[in-house]
């Protein structure tokens, strides 16, 4: 059961019905998608910020929520960390104050045995330590808002939109780094876009949201350029 | 010269106004958390009740606390009857009126900085890890602090220059409830100008004072989190 999550969720929006059913192990899944299909409150309801109103999110053998059982685990209990499309970095605070705010005592997994200092080094962004967020460039920040999401010691890490605020040169450089970051820290990713290359380069397993459901999943993309990306 | 016709009503308006807005603080920023988190039935009645004394004439304000605090008042029996006391015609309704006229000053900012906080930098902060008492301290309340001295400095000067309503609950008694505003008001009355100009004088430099260095102080603040790189290298 290690580093699975299994999703199974219902939430009527004023528009349509979101309904997802999902198995992510310890990889990158990406949630394909134009904006308005619900891929934000999908997030946003693994994550614990939204109530889903039935269904079962089960993370490495923990119930997240469970509409059978009435279990709802508020945000903070949930170990599920979110990279948010803005970022959201606390502009009140230096670069090291954010990324160190989600560290506590009982760190577990990867966050446990790594220290802020690694985590900072690690992507490069330790010279910034004594940095304002309103200081640094989107790249940075993004890199700022990575260690911040990691050091808190999540069990799955959700990435909304991840490069979509950044311009295209460090758009290859981060989709890249991405995608090491995961196999390092080793716990499943989510990460959503409207992007199909950014689907197919990303993801080890893409799925298409279209209007809340799931229309299109597709295999593990080798190589990337032509996606063997399944849809319809 | 001056010193008692002078000194007595700045220190006793000083007084006032400054334990005026440490209630006005405190029970401003609890409604103002308070009503920018939830919806409820009757949520704008109560927007509107909180803010009615800034609309309404001071010397409505207070008869209708006059209403309340009287002798015969509700309120002020229920304070008799618990602690046998008063709170009209002494200081304490100096402070009384001061306090309502400057509420909805400060519950006003204080409300629309809540709300102008990114709602996900405090959920960013939850999935963290947060309780929403950390959320709070380290995150809403550091982030909506521009608005909230903002709203200090208007319900210290409101409550300064506070005149009708404090007329009405506290009377005008030299020495005990006779504030700045009452003061300039009496000596100009009876042709003691001299005086007058020099209480006037006191009254402006101070607010002066009062809004220039808060409003460097929240400048320099905010500076900080903003400076440019090339500037940030140089230092």
């Amino acid at each position: 059961m290690k580093n699975l999550l299994a999703v199974n969720v219902v939430k009527r929006l004023p528009v349509f019905t979101l309904q997802v059913e999902l198995t992510v192990e310890n990889e990158i899944l990406a949630v394909l998608g134009p904006s308005g299909a619900g891929k934000t409150t999908l997030l946003q309801c693994l994550s614990g910020l939204q109530r889903p109103q039935q269904g079962e999110i089960i993370l490495n053998g923990r119930v997240l929520y469970s509409s059978v059982s009435r279990t709802n685990l508020p945000p903070r209990c949930r170990r599920v960390g979110y990279v948010f499309q803005d970022y959201a970095l606390f502009p009140h605070m230096t670069v090291e104050q954010n990324a160190a705010y989600g560290i506590t005592g009982g760190r577990t997994g990867r966050a446990g045995e790594v220290g802020l200092h690694e985590v900072l080094e690690m992507l490069q962004i330790t010279h910034l330590a004594g940095r304002y967020p309103g200081q640094i460039s989107g790249g940075e920040r993004q890199r700022t808002a990575l260690a911040r999401a990691l050091l808190a010691g999540p069990e799955l890490l959700l990435l909304d939109e991840p490069l979509s605020a950044l311009d295209h040169e460090t758009r290859l450089k981060v989709r890249g780094d991405l995608k090491s970051l995961q196999r390092r820290w080793g716990i499943p990713f989510i990460l959503v876009t409207h992007d199909l290359d950014e689907a197919a380069f990303l993801g080890d397993r893409v799925i298409k949201l279209e209007r809340g459901r799931v229309t299109g999943r597709g295999g593990a993309v080798k190589q990337h350029g032509e996606g063997s990306l399944v849809v319809g | 010269m001056y010193s008692n016709e002078v000194m007595v009503p700045v220190l006793l308006s000083l007084r006032v106004a400054g334990l005026a807005v440490v209630i006005v603080f405190f029970t401003g920023v609890l409604a103002a958390r308070l009503m920018a988190g939830r919806d409820f039935p009757g949520k704008d009645a109560v927007e509107s009740v909180l803010t009615l004394p800034l609309v309404l004439p001071p010397t409505v304000v207070g008869f209708g606390l006059l209403l309340l605090f009287g002798k015969e008042g509700p309120l002020g029996r229920l304070l008799h009857y618990l602690w046998g006391v008063s709170v009209v015609f002494n200081w304490w309704g100096a402070v009384l009126a001061s306090t309502v006229v400057a509420f909805p000053l400060l519950y006003q900012t204080v409300r629309a900085s809540f709300q102008g906080v990114d709602r996900n930098i405090e959920n960013a902060a939850r999935t963290l890890g947060a309780g929403e008492w950390r959320v709070f301290w380290t995150i809403s309340l550091p982030l909506a602090w521009p608005g909230l001295v903002a709203g200090v400095v208007m319900a210290f000067a409101r409550a300064l220059g506070e005149f009708g309503a404090t007329l009405m609950v506290a009377g005008n008694i030299p020495g005990r409830t006779q504030t700045v505003p009452l003061a300039i008001y009496v000596a100009t009355e009876s042709g003691e100008n001299r005086t007058a100009l020099v209480l006037v004088g006191i009254m402006t430099v101070l607010s002066f004072a009062v809004i220039f260095w808060v409003n460097l102080w929240s400048k320099r603040r905010l500076k900080r989190w903003t400076i440019a790189d090339e500037e940030f290298a140089r230092r």
